[in-house]
């Protein structure tokens, strides 16, 4: 019997599980996917909004300007890449003036410091590459960015490293009131628990009308993006948004945590709520629009394209709290969408409140933060670099010539508390394979490294588990073809 | 890391076929202090896992496969005891030749050099940078990858394969893969020509009818966790894909063979300048690039079919920055050398003239920018035509090269610039 069980193990759900490793109890994180951070979390735009865009009132408004607020000091603890370069929301005719002067009062309102409306000349200078068509913009001094998926690794590792048990490929198909509490189906058999918080994303509205009376409806909303090469200096050093619409923030132009440039995304809603392809109208939709923002835009330059799934509840707001007509121990965090990832932090802590509260938990006596994680070699000065080299001769070996990452690194991400199990796994915790060549040199080095650590076969080595091996067997031991 | 840094006369940056005939003509041309820079755990670069034959007839007038060519330069170079270091990734290198290196031997590494020769290959483009719709699932690798894990790991990549591009790497997988048992259903090409070379259309696709479908793209890919399929369209003269063309091949490999791009990361580090056309170093005729004393040679500076240019080349390479540590370099009168109609990424890009008689010869190599038949390649001094070469098929898979006497330069003296060309009629050579 667990004390409190998280279901889903995007940026939200570690962030909870993260908070709940400071009290004395049991807990566990169920998963789907076979990694943490598969969902949303790992393919959005990593903005840390100021706030000024939700609606005055609304659980989005609150949480995103405390999150935002927590979020640089919550990065500089466990050592993930954050950064505050700024952001502007550009109006392109004087329609819409209108709108950047509605969101300059509710940034107000919303209690976002430093906003102001800036003319078009004052854009262009701040921003030389941007479209001299540009009438005014909202310049946001206190936007940031954070790499989404190193905050997920991050939470999730101090939560593990503080006894919270990750469950991967367990997915919850129903959920049941008990006697003394919850039972939670799973592919993988049942985990009682006494509460639980719903964090499944896309998922989180089929198991919260298993318990509510007051259904959700939860569409899934993909976002197409363009991720450019390094470039030294970039050719926007702020985010660059759009006027929002009906269907979110629009196509933004934004740098990276790891110096790329990002474009994107589309929003198209789907039917299926783990379809993450690509399309050739969606990609050109995301050009087109990013051209608005900067016409000089070429396809040159892109490493790679990808799509992301967010969670949009027709409600527009964050469902947040106790599940609503269900018995006690219920709680849900669900529809976080943009700015979600922003609110993250302030959701965790909430939420993660909430929960050990109701079930009148005591705060941990010997809870260590983990972290922070070491800075990236990469990153590192020469000094630093001979000094990691010293404390560990792995630092001697690059693997990922793109990115310059270590063999040293590659296997601390496999041994982490919620380590790497596959090549995409290795690829987020340490940037190896997501430079230039997109692990053309890199992976059959990294594939050995995953059988020596974890005592597969390369053959057994998948990109993101399942089904997604990388290779079919060893040469004249395959099958050959049907003729 | 050492506080001061080691001295050497000529460092080398890689050990594959470019790097290592760059030491051993610096060698020979009695340069003693040279440091080689290999970041792999062995020598001989990509040759290691190119085990076809079909390497060295016009060097050595014998086919080799790419591991015995390889160990051709290894073996000379261990007679001449080149101190050449493997496991060594190069990080940094300076305008002013500092170069910062580390390895899991020797920790972190700083080396002053009179003169460094670029020599670190090339890499394959990859699927990201085309944008081709559909999942991202596994079963995608570049050509280059797949014919590592199998050559070099031993480990089939899939059964059932498509490839998207023709170029060399492409078309010998094709071959590799149906030999191991795979099947290959089709080697699609976007442009109406292959970039590969024919001998390699003939004897990896033709041979194993495999067919060839130019003028074509994937412009699909499905399967969520393992490829399942692709799609492939038929394109227009604009390259945009046709409505209505649509095939579907059931497979769980794609292999992409897209393209070569020379990795320059370090060059730009040094405040070397590029050229657009070929995405390599621009030189002179002794390979020095923009700064003095260091050098570019093989598929960094730009991308060959043939391991036998790559040699020659990077021999020039070496041999001039051995002329460069011993203060025998000239500065004479530069040249640009320009691309003429049909020519793309001419190399060199400048003639450094002496002011003295010309006593060496250049090759220019470059690209055909299209398929051309019963045409003639033409070198320019201004407008005076200097050498004219009829040539049956020039084709953008093959590149195109024009030997350039002591006597041709001679005759370029007093010229503004000289012209690369291709052209149908036929002009008087003076």
């Amino acid at each position: 019997m667990y004390d409190i069980i998280v279901i889903g193990a995007g940026v939200v759900g570690s962030a909870i599980a993260e908070h709940l490793s400071r009290y004395e109890g049991r807990f566990a994180v169920l998963e789907r996917a076979d990694d943490v951070a598969e969902g949303s979390s790992k393919a959005n735009s990593g903005i840390v909004h100021a706030g000024y865009d939700a609606k005055p009132g609304t659980d989005k408004a609150r949480l995103n300007t405390k999150g935002a607020q927590m979020m640089k000091q919550l990065c500089a603890r466990l050592g993930v890449p954050y950064g505050q370069p700024g952001a502007m929301v550009l109006a392109f005719s004087e329609a819409d003036r209108a709108t950047i002067e509605k969101l300059y009062e509710q940034s107000l309102e919303n209690g976002v410091e430093g906003c102001r409306v800036i003319e078009g000349a004052e854009a262009l200078k701040m921003e030389p590459n941007l479209n001299p068509d540009v009438v005014c913009a909202l310049h946001v001094p206190s936007s940031g960015l954070v790499s989404p998926y190193e905050l997920t690794h991050a939470l999730a590792n101090s939560a593990a490293a503080n006894g919270v048990e990750f469950r991967l490929e367990t997915e919850v198909e129903r959920i049941e009131p008990t006697e003394t509490g919850w039972a939670l189906h799973t592919n993988r058999g049942v985990y009682e628990c006494r509460a639980f918080v719903n964090c499944a994303g896309v998922f989180g509205a089929k198991l919260h009308n298993q318990i509510s009376d007051r259904k959700l409806n939860i569409i899934a909303r993909r976002g197409q993006y363009y991720l450019l090469d390094h470039e030294t200096p970039l050719r926007f050093s702020m985010t660059m948004f759009q006027v929002p619409t009906r269907m979110g923030k629009g196509v933004l132009i934004s740098p990276t945590t790891h110096g790329n440039l990002l474009v994107g995304p589309t929003a198209e809603d789907i039917p299926d709520p783990l379809d993450t392809t690509t399309t050739s109208e969606g990609l050109a939709d995301a050009l087109a629009k990013a051209r608005l923002t900067y016409p000089g835009l070429s396809v040159r330059s892109v490493i790679t394209t990808f799509a992301g799934i967010r969670a949009h509840e027709e409600g527009g707001d964050f469902v947040i709290g106790a599940v609503p007509g269900a018995k006690d121990g219920a709680f849900e965090a669900i529809g976080i969408e943009s700015p979600g990832l922003s609110a993250a932090p302030a959701i965790g802590e909430e939420m993660g409140t909430w929960a050990a509260y109701s079930l009148q938990l005591k705060r941990k006596a010997d809870f260590v933060p983990y972290g922070p994680m070491p800075k990236s070699f990469s990153h590192m000065s020469n000094r630093e670099r001979q000094e990691a080299y010293e404390r560990d001769h792995e630092y001697g070996r690059i693997v990922c010539r793109c990115e310059m990452v270590t063999e040293a690194e590659i296997r601390r991400a496999i041994r982490e508390p919620v380590g790497a199990r596959n090549i995409d796994g290795v690829k987020r915790r340490t940037r190896a394979g997501m430079g230039r060549c997109q692990g053309g040199f890199c992976s059959p080095r990294v594939v050995q490294i995953l059988c020596e650590e974890l005592g597969m076969k390369p053959e057994e080595v998948t990109k993101f588990g399942g089904a997604s091996r990388l290779l079919v067997g060893k040469l004249n031991e395959m099958q050959p073809e049907d003729k | 890391m050492s506080e001061r840094r080691i001295p050497v006369d000529l460092l080398v940056i890689g050990a594959g076929p470019a790097g290592l005939a760059a030491a051993i003509s610096a060698r020979e041309s009695g340069v003693e202090s040279i440091v080689v820079l290999e970041r792999e755990d062995f020598q001989g670069g990509i040759l290691r896992q190119c085990i076809h034959n079909g390497f060295g007839l016009h060097r050595f007038k014998v086919e080799l496969t790419g591991p015995e060519y390889a160990q051709r330069d290894i073996d000379r170079a261990r007679e001449l005891e080149l101190d050449i270091r493997t496991g060594v990734t190069v990080l940094d290198v300076t305008p002013d030749k500092v170069v910062t290196a580390i390895s899991r031997d020797r920790g972190l590494e700083e080396f002053q050099a009179k003169a460094v020769v670029l020599a670190m290959g090339c890499r394959e483009r990859p699927r990201g940078a085309l944008a081709i719709p559909g999942t991202r699932c596994a079963g995608i690798y570049s050509a280059g990858t797949a014919q590592r894990f199998v050559n070099l790991e031993g480990y089939m990549p899939g059964r059932r394969v498509v490839i998207l591009g023709s170029g060399d790497i492409g078309l010998i997988m094709a071959r590799r893969m149906t030999l191991q048992g795979a099947k290959v259903l089709a080697c699609v090409e976007l442009m109406p020509y292959s970039s590969g070379l024919n001998r390699n259309i003939v004897q990896c696709l033709q041979d194993y009818d495999i067919p060839l479908l130019l003028s074509h793209t994937v412009t699909n890919i499905r399967g969520r966790e393992r490829l399942e399929g692709v799609t492939v369209s038929r394109v227009d003269d604009s390259r945009r894909p046709i409505p209505g063309t649509e095939r579907e091949f059931d497979c769980d490999t794609l292999l992409l063979s897209v393209g070569l791009i020379p990795e320059n990361e370090l060059s730009l580090s040094a405040g070397v300048k590029l050229s657009p056309a070929t995405s390599g170093a621009e030189v002179d005729n002794t390979l020095q690039t923009s700064v003095p004393g260091i050098f570019a040679c093989g598929n960094v500076l730009h991308v060959h079919d043939l391991v036998d240019h790559v040699s020659n080349e990077s021999a020039v390479a070496g041999r001039a920055a051995a002329a460069y540590i011993k203060g025998k370099a000239w500065q004479g009168t530069i040249i640009p050398v320009r691309d003429g109609e049909g020519v793309r990424g001419s190399v060199p890009q400048r003639i450094n003239l002496p002011d003295a008689a010309v006593d060496f010869s250049v090759n220019l190599m470059f690209r055909p920018a299209q398929v051309y038949r019963n045409h003639y390649v033409v070198v320019r001094a201004d407008d005076r035509p200097l050498s004219v070469r009829k040539s049956m098929i020039l084709t953008p898979g093959e590149m195109a090269v024009v030997p350039m006497s002591a006597e041709l330069l001679e005759k370029c003296r007093g010229a503004k610039s000289v012209t690369v060309e291709i052209r149908e009629d036929k002009p008087e050579a003076v």
